[in-house]
């Protein structure tokens, strides 16, 4: 298997300058950014936002692996690694923040071993996921809705937050496909506390807050589809805001050319978010009967959309499965990772985390075998750490856009010489 | 490494062989003809079984986005068709939408040794090429969706000179790594986002004043003149409406003799004749496919049991979501390029409409009369599962088993159906051009699907037995270049198939106008949109084959 090799050169040491760099560091994959290096690192020179300098421009000390907290080779991190998985009754393949072939390496050494995969940030996946295997949905992707929307109702979520440039990129946008000279777009804020400063362009019109608490947004949903089809509702309020302000919205998404409702599922975190999720689906499929709008999730940081579609193409599920009995064994529920460790129900939490050193591994009181990004926050001492490089910074590698629909290349931008966790994992499974 | 295969039938219609008893000889990957005395490393004796180079399916739904969303949308298909893994195969899952591993494994067990994805957005092609690239053991290649992305009907309604939209087309199949091209719905996907609710072959997109028939004449002409082997394999307007009929023998008709492919024909030859105003318009198609020599068909048939559609069309997919069994189902627009729509369907053979569906698709493989214009598919998973074939060839070989199951279905289906007239029976040198010599002469694979010298050497050899869905069912033998991979219908190695693709000529000025275009609409750079080779070389474990193309003109 090769690697793909950058041709401005990959030693850190060499300087070097690349455009149309795609970045990992949040779900929407930005690939404009253009970015040099020097010998004292990377720095982004155009088009990054504090996500991607932070992952970009940070530094990372050259550790090696380690064996419970002291300094190893290698081939001896891999061979510990290799004799806990082989000897744990249900590894946790978990984290999984990587990119497309890191996964591959997953599910093989997680089809070999008998162990579940899981990703981190799957809590909030499976909002959507729920709502895919229950009832489906209407769905745009982000060069769609950047050209066409007329109508953009943020649901819940703090996008600005979570994805910094997605209003300046697919909101804010002075030029369409369709038009010299486009139509002003509505925004809504559909959510209470809602980061608004980003909606600022010449391309808006009306911003529009409609602070619900992010429970009640679903009773919203419901109402506009009962309203929508001519139901009464009563009351001056609905899901606690003033009832004018609901049917004001109605009438607007009603009237949009092409609206589209935009959530982060990681956002939506408050119990049964998946309802809410379903609610908004069902709301958009009904308008579509006479006019168009779709959904556009985003979220999706940390790999998280690689690691369900790749675990979706290789076993038929997204996520949280077994491969226990030597096939795939899917239980939403039950092989959930939080579900696993509180239960006490696995023995080896193998946890990969090559993007940001914030995603640490669960509280758990199982050993760890953890291939991280250096300075991974770690509350204990893993029982094998390996280093490994992240994708798009240390080496190249392929990544799916939180869309779902479109990937893009990830490019080695030599900052330093850290293995893949693709070759790690194939070379722990080498040596089960 | 010689290898003899002594003593079987060989049906190798490329080269006119039709049940011959002869010896075929491998080495390195490729049939030889070995000097006399050459020393014989491996023999297989056939003793009259069946040998055929290895099946080609041209049309078939194995990976991109679409793909995914239905082995996600349906967890309860892959419930109780969950697969072990073995010391040699990964375990995977799945009847209707397979676990990538799986599909390869079950191509290859049933004789297959390629199969290509006939909707590759552009937007899209990046994953459908790295699920392919985990499609184990087949050959793959895909054909890329054109017809309603914004920048080829825009070059379309500003009549740009035509050199310039052929360098579009050939910059997108390179740019995609496609091996032909595909319409789905000319303009209709488009022109749904845009509101439009259907799009006859005359009727104008709302937005850009181009019509259905302007975008397959285009496309229709711009592939013949770059020299591309596979015509521009179409979709056509109206898929599953009654009616539909006339807009395929008008899409016929109207193609002015260029060449053209029509993909999941059965799906486009409803006629609205009964009280159900649905009924089979089979016999029209057939005619017109017989006598018009430009045109070649694949059928998509219908095959009762659960299955999963998956297509590009969202105008028609969205229309069909009413029909979703079970109830959910998926519907994109994506990326000013394309869409999707993912419905679930069950066809049954009690329900009046499904058993027509079925009876439809079997009178057009019995009437249209060419083999080589005509190749065998389910348009999986849309009319049913790839591996309902070995059934359907049994339908299709033996009318007694055909009667029996007519027997069991909708029985006023039959009476809009002219299938209980139909006798024949195809012969195994008709099944071999259907699903070998046919499919490789169109797609231009110029060394597959034949058992010439030189051919590369994937070869299926089945037990000549008289249940023909026993026999296709379960190979005695698969090689895969040269590789025993199959035996007794088992896997026995694991090879890595290639990548075929086609790479017409164009001119690189045409980059200039897409980087501006690029950069100011879409959410990726221009040079992010391509796959480069390595990512299929390296990522896939893959190889790459660029078959012939011929010469430009103009």
């Amino acid at each position: 298997m090769g690697v793909m090799t950058e041709s401005t050169g990959t030693s850190a040491t060499d300087s070097g300058h690349y455009d149309n760099v795609a970045c990992p560091f949040c779900g929407i994959l930005c690939d404009d950014l253009a970015i040099s290096r020097t010998a004292g690192g990377l720095k982004v020179t155009k088009n990054g936002c504090d996500k991607a300098k932070a992952g970009f421009e940070r530094a990372v000390a050259s550790t090696g692996p380690q064996i419970a907290g002291k300094p190893a080779t290698l081939s001896e991190a891999v061979a510990a690694a290799a004799k806990l998985v082989k000897s744990a009754e249900l590894p946790i393949f978990g984290g999984l923040g990587t990119d497309v072939e890191g996964m591959r390496a997953v599910m093989s050494i997680a089809d070999n071993a008998g162990g579940v995969v899981d990703h981190a940030l799957s809590e909030g996946q499976y909002r959507n996921f729920r709502v895919l295997q229950s009832g489906g949905w209407v769905m745009t992707t982000l060069t769609e809705a950047r050209n066409r929307a007329d109508l953009f109702v943020i649901v819940g979520s703090d996008i600005h937050q979570l994805h910094p440039r997605f209003f300046e990129r697919i909101v804010c946008n002075e030029r369409s496909m369709f038009s010299d000279n486009p139509p002003k777009r509505t925004v809504v804020f559909l959510g209470e506390g809602l980061d608004q400063s980003a909606a600022k362009s010449t391309r808006i019109g009306d911003v529009i807050t409609i602070p619900a608490k992010g429970e009640r947004i679903g009773e919203i949903m419901v109402a506009l589809r009962a309203m929508a089809k001519g139901g009464a509702i009563s009351g001056d309020t609905i899901g606690g805001m003033p009832r004018a302000q609901i049917e004001d919205l109605l009438a607007r998404c009603q009237k949009a050319s092409y609206g589209v409702m935009v959530w982060a599922p990681p956002s939506l975190s408050f119990p049964n978010a998946d309802l809410t999720v379903q609610a908004t689906s069902e709301f958009i499929k009904d308008i579509n009967q006479t006019s168009r709008f779709a959904g556009l999730s985003l979220g999706g940081n940390e790999g998280a959309v690689s690691a369900g579609a790749v675990c979706a193409w290789q076993s038929g599920y997204p996520l949280r499965v077994s491969f226990a009995s030597g096939k795939p064994h899917y239980d939403t529920e039950r092989f959930a990772m939080a579900s696993l460790l509180a239960n006490k129900q696995s023995d080896l939490l193998v946890w990969v985390a090559s993007y940001t050193p914030g995603l640490s591994p669960p509280d758990c009181d199982v050993p760890m075998v953890v291939l991280g990004t250096p300075g991974l926050a770690l509350s204990r001492t893993p029982a094998v750490y390996i280093p490994v490089g992240t994708p798009g910074v240390d080496h190249a590698g392929l990544i799916v856009r939180c869309d779902n629909v479109v990937s893009l290349p990830l490019r080695n931008l030599g900052r330093s010489t850290l293995p893949r966790a693709a070759d790690v994992l194939a070379q722990i499974e080498a040596a089960l | 490494m010689l290898i003899k295969l002594t003593g079987g039938k060989v049906y190798d219609p490329a080269n006119g062989v039709d049940g011959v008893v002869r010896d075929v000889y491998v080495e390195n990957g490729r049939i030889v003809s070995p000097s006399p005395g050459a020393k014989i490393d491996r023999e297989y004796g056939l003793h009259g079984s069946v040998v055929m180079a290895g099946g080609i399916d041209p049309h078939s739904h194995i990976g991109g986005g679409k793909v995914t969303i239905g082995r996600m949308l349906m967890p309860e298909d892959h419930l109780g068709n969950e697969v072990a893994r073995t010391a040699l195969t990964r375990s995977g899952c799945g009847h209707a939408v397979p676990s990538t591993m799986t599909t390869g494994y079950r191509y290859a067990e049933m004789g297959y040794t390629a199969a290509f994805e006939p909707a590759m957005l552009p937007a899209n092609a990046r994953q459908a090429h790295m699920e392919m690239a985990d499609v184990s053991i087949i050959d793959k290649g895909a054909f890329v969706m054109l017809g309603s992305d914004d920048f080829f009907l825009r070059q379309l309604a500003a009549k740009s000179d035509f050199s310039a939209v052929k360098d579009y087309i050939a910059w997108t199949m390179h740019a995609a790594q496609a091996i032909a091209v595909k319409v789905v719905n000319p303009g209709g996907i488009s022109a749904f986002k845009f509101n439009q609710r259907k799009l006859d072959l005359d009727e104008k997109h709302v937005h850009y004043g181009v019509t259905p028939r302007d975008i397959i004449l285009n496309l229709a002409r711009g592939l013949k003149e770059l020299g591309v082997v596979h015509p521009i394999h179409i979709h056509g307007c109206n898929l599953g409406v009654p009616g539909g009929v006339e807009t395929t023998l008008e899409t016929i008709r109207g193609s002015s003799g260029l060449p053209i492919h029509l993909t999941h024909i059965q799906f486009h030859s409803y006629d609205t004749e009964g009280d159900m105003k649905f009924s089979s318009g089979a016999a029209r198609v057939a005619e017109a496919i017989n006598s018009h020599k430009n045109v070649s068909i694949d059928i998509g048939q219908v095959m009762f049991g659960q299955t999963c559609t998956a297509s590009g069309d969202s105008m028609r997919q969205f229309v069909n979501t009413r029909s979703a069994d079970p109830k959910k189902w998926v519907v994109m627009d994506i990326e000013c390029d394309a869409g999707c729509g993912v419905v679930p369907f069950k066809y049954r053979d009690k329900s009046f409409v499904n058993a027509l569906q079925w009876a439809i698709g079997l009178e057009l493989f019995l009437m249209v009369n060419d083999p080589w214009r005509i190749f065998l598919t389910t348009d999986h998973p849309n009319g049913g599962p790839f591996t309902c074939y070995p059934h359907l060839i049994r339908l299709l070989m033996d009318k007694t088993f055909r009667k029996q199951v007519m027997g069991t279905i909708n029985q006023d289906a039959l009476k809009y159906s002219a299938l209980a007239t139909l006798d024949r029976e195809y012969s195994l040198y008709e099944i071999a051009i259907m699903t070998r010599a046919g499919p490789a002469k169109s797609l231009g694979l110029k060394d597959r699907g034949h058992l010439g010298v030189g051919a590369c050497a994937d070869i299926t050899v089945y037990a000549d037995n008289p249940d023909r869905e026993a026999m296709f069912e379960k190979p005695e033998l698969v090689f895969k270049n040269g590789e025993l991979i199959v035996r007794d219908g088992k896997i026995v190695k694991v090879v890595n198939g290639a990548t075929h693709v086609a790479r017409p000529s164009y001119d690189k000025g045409i980059e200039k106008s897409l980087k501006q275009y690029f950069d100011d609409f879409h959410t990726v750079r221009m040079e992010n949109f391509r796959l480069s080779d390595d990512e299929i070389i390296n990522y896939g474990q893959g190889e790459i084959i660029v078959q012939p193309t011929g010469a430009r003109t103009a």
